[in-house]
């Protein structure tokens, strides 16, 4: 998509960034937002949950930023390069043209053992196409979101130099820069068509920096990260419907997973609003066991079994200081989320305030979790994966645990901060849990597991569910026992394999959710809620699966999908919710739940295509898979 | 050096030291599986690797108190305090040096470094190996004072 705009210095425009305005890059070990203005507004080196060295997303005065730009832009267009992390962004300056291509340079490991890289990169290339373009850089970064001064120095050819803690950063590049106050860096340069500029940024805090040179090391660094990331998509074994939005979904999700340990992070930022000007800013840079359990589910399904099995060993690993007990959330080494902590002097994304880093739901019981991890542990058992004693009895823990706790009330999938109830979702995910476990000792995985006893207590909450949770006023189930309001997370229930999807239940549920949490395009909100936030992505593509398992027509969940794919940006991203007014993205960015949604629903459209068995976590279906991977070995 | 003792007091201080460091991951004080990791190195088999592990942690333990032997050997004396000392030293050793050059040493251990591939590797376990836990140092600074202990009580000099 191309965005025509009035001729104004690129400065001014970077100001004027919204959530949809910017892509990501990274290394699976950190991630970078560029708006399509060319500025770099978002980085937490050395993880994805270190503080902020440009934070401009959330203050674009104090946060730091690093922008390259024409100084005149008539209009923008910008893209991945093809099935890559890699950025470029088109700027028609007339008289002249300009590509800024991004990246974080990525390699195999059997390469960066031959050649030294920079523990954390940036790549950044202006390359003037046509006519003549003068570019305008200016490097502003503020550590500490942006509470600190980089103190910057230069350092002759070396580049320019900011040290910060115990880490240093260096950026070198082709375009003469001048320190402002000892704070910032600027240049203005005309180029001509086929001149370019060339930046890298690096940081490290461990050993003596590796300084990348370049010139041509540039151009092979680009060309290599392309090869990487285009190697890496085109092991997707998914050929079904909506391919390039399934592919953009998993190279997303790959963005946010952390490869040193295998965790998924939900989120690459903190405190982008779920409602504008509103408090509902949260930071999303952990590892939730839900959103990462749902994203093992889509790579799975895409055939991306070795980061899947990474997550799941992470998981069973990382979750043993709390065992049998989950946590909602992890950092990517597996230790609680620290405490919540407001950063006043920012004033948030369009006034959206407050910024917060850490998590106070850290501590929540939400009995969901169990369902999560234990059908993502069974899924990944039935496509061949297999388990060693300790994550056996990792499992039976966790299941036991289930057993002794489900009819706790918790606070549920939503993360509310007023207190626990108790949960109809949750309920049929501890059933999921028990279910689960059921199937993977039934087909001898889980020796030793009491199978009576969660045969005795998954019966005990279908019960429970189907007499308490079902209201006769609205003919639906409700999000709470005995409750009168709705849940949009009641849409898993058929996907769970808990009720059929044409069941009359199921049907009157849907039909519910639909006229009370239904909004504007085929959008839902995830509950009703009083000043409204947008309409949950994620919620929607549910709604598809729904569907497409037989709650609807084929006709009517494709429909739906292509409905949905409206509102991605022009780079196929979603934020975590979405304004049914104006379409624009609401919430964290990008949001491994929603992709995950986006991946889940496609897949489920493809196997009603096909006419396959549907519900990939049913016994049967997996006996076929783990042949078919036994017969492809 | 009196090598009947070395062989014994080497030996339980081992055990003593493997129990300790098992003890603390069991009570949930950290992740660290020190004979995991080492069984790691060795081969990919998760259940093997803990059996190896362990053979391989041992016969380190024994090698280790030999360090102990020398030094309480040319102090010419022993005492409880004295291995503390050296236990000290060799946790410290192991938390800040060994510890985070292992994913250069270790065959399947990631880095720090490591990505975008996906890993199936050990994590890697930082500076004083805090990824395993924040009470990572203390349950291995307690495993080897007492190791120390065992061995400065223990042991005679010959």
């Amino acid at each position: 998509m191309t965005e025509t705009i009035a001729p104004r210095p690129g400065t001014e425009l970077r100001r004027s960034a919204h959530i949809q305005d910017y892509g990501i890059i990274g290394d699976c070990r950190s991630a970078a937002l560029i708006s399509r203005y060319g500025s770099l507004d978002w980085l937490c080196w050395p993880r994805f949950d270190s503080p902020a060295i440009f934070a401009a997303l959330l203050d674009p005065d104090r946060g730091g930023h690093w922008s390259i730009a024409p100084a005149e832009v008539r209009s923008i267009h910008r893209q991945y390069i093809r099935e890559t992390n890699v950025l470029q962004t088109s700027f028609d300056c007339s008289p002249g043209k300009a590509v800024l291509t991004d990246l974080m340079p990525v390699a195999s490991e059997e390469f960066k053992r031959r050649a030294p890289l920079p523990d954390h990169e940036i790549t950044r290339q202006i390359e003037c196409t046509s006519g003549s373009v003068r570019v305008e850089v200016e490097y502003f970064p503020r550590p500490d979101f942006g509470a600190g001064s980089a103190g910057l120095r230069a350092r002759g050819q070396l580049g320019i130099q900011a040290q910060v803690g115990r880490g240093v950063y260096w950026l070198r590049s082709s375009a003469p820069l001048r320190i402002l106050e000892g704070k910032r860096c600027h240049a203005s340069v005309v180029l001509e068509a086929g001149q370019k500029l060339q930046f890298s940024l690096s940081y490290c805090d461990s050993t003596p920096a590796i300084l990348p040179p370049l010139g041509e090391w540039t151009r092979q660094s680009i060309a290599g990260s392309v090869a990487w990331w285009q190697a890496w998509a085109g092991r997707a074994k998914y050929d079904g419907p909506y391919r390039q939005a399934v592919v953009r979904s998993a190279l997303a999700l790959k963005l946010l997973t952390y490869s040193p340990s295998g965790a998924i992070v939900a989120a690459a930022t903190t405190s982008l609003p779920e409602r504008i000007g509103g408090p509902l800013n949260w930071d999303y840079r952990y590892c939730w066991l839900r959103d990462a359990s749902l994203t093992v589910r889509g790579l799975l399904g895409l055939g991306y079994h070795e980061e899947a099995g990474d997550f799941i060993e992470w998981m069973l690993q990382a979750t043993r200081l709390t065992n049998p007990e989950l946590r909602i959330m992890y950092t990517v080494y597996g230790q609680q989320a620290p405490h919540e902590r407001e950063l006043k002097y920012l004033c948030g994304y369009q006034n959206s305030r407050p910024v917060r880093v850490g998590n106070g739901a850290r501590s929540q019981l939400q009995l969901d979790v169990y369902g999560e991890v234990m059908d993502a542990a069974a899924q990944y058992a039935f496509y061949g994966g297999d388990f060693d004693d300790d994550m056996r009895k990792t499992l039976l823990k966790l299941g036991n645990y289930v057993a002794a706790h489900w009819d706790s009330p918790d606070e549920g999938i939503w993360e509310p901060r007023n207190g626990r109830q108790n949960h109809t979702h949750s309920r049929v995910l501890c059933w999921t849990a028990l279910d689960r476990l059921i199937s993977l000792g039934n087909k001898g995985l889980l020796n030793h597991a009491p199978l009576d006893s969660y045969r005795e207590n998954s019966e005990l909450l279908r019960r429970q569910i189907h007499d308490q949770a079902w209201n006769e006023e609205l003919q639906s189930y409700s999000n709470v026992l005995g409750g009168s309001e709705l849940d949009a997370a009641l849409l898993l229930m058929s996907w769970y394999g808990f009720e059929k999807a044409d069941s009359p239940r199921m049907q009157g549920t849907y039909r519910a959710i639909r006229k009370h949490l239904g909004a504007e395009h085929g959008l839902v909100y995830r509950y009703r809620s009083d000043p409204s936030e947008g309409a949950f992505a994620i919620c929607s593509f549910w709604e598809v699966e729904y569907l497409a398992l037989g709650g609807g027509s084929l006709e009517e969940a494709h429909a739906l999908f292509r409905s949905l794919l409206r509102f991605q940006n022009d780079l196929g991203l979603y934020a975590e919710e979405i304004d049914p007014a104006s379409g624009a993205a609401l919430g964290n960015f990008p949001q491994a739940f929603t992709h995950v949604g986006l991946v889940g629903a496609a897949l489920s459209l493809q196997e009603r295509e096909e006419g396959a068995q549907q519900l990939p976590h049913r016994p049967e279906r997996a006996a076929n898979r783990s042949a078919a991977v036994e017969a492809h070995a | 050096m009196n090598f009947a003792s070395w062989l014994l007091w080497g030996f339980v201080a081992t055990v003593a030291n493997a129990i300790l460091l098992h003890g603390s991951q069991g009570l949930g004080l950290t992740r660290l599986n020190l004979p995991y990791i080492l069984g790691m190195a060795v081969t990919p088999d998760r259940d093997k690797a803990r059996l190896y592990g362990f053979l391989i942690h041992t016969a380190n333990g024994w090698l280790f108190s030999l360090l102990y032997v020398f030094i309480f050997e040319s102090l010419q004396r022993t005492s409880w305090w004295l291995g503390a000392l050296i236990g000290i030293g060799h946790a410290l050793f192991l938390l800040v040096v060994v510890f985070p050059v292992m994913p250069g040493l270790h065959p399947r251990m990631a880095s720090e470094q490591h990505g975008p591939s996906a890993s199936r590797m050990l994590e890697p376990p930082g500076f004083m190996a805090l990824n395993y836990g924040l009470r990572t140092p203390v349950s291995v600074l307690v495993a080897h004072i007492v190791f120390g202990i065992i061995l400065g009580v223990f042991y005679h000099l010959k």
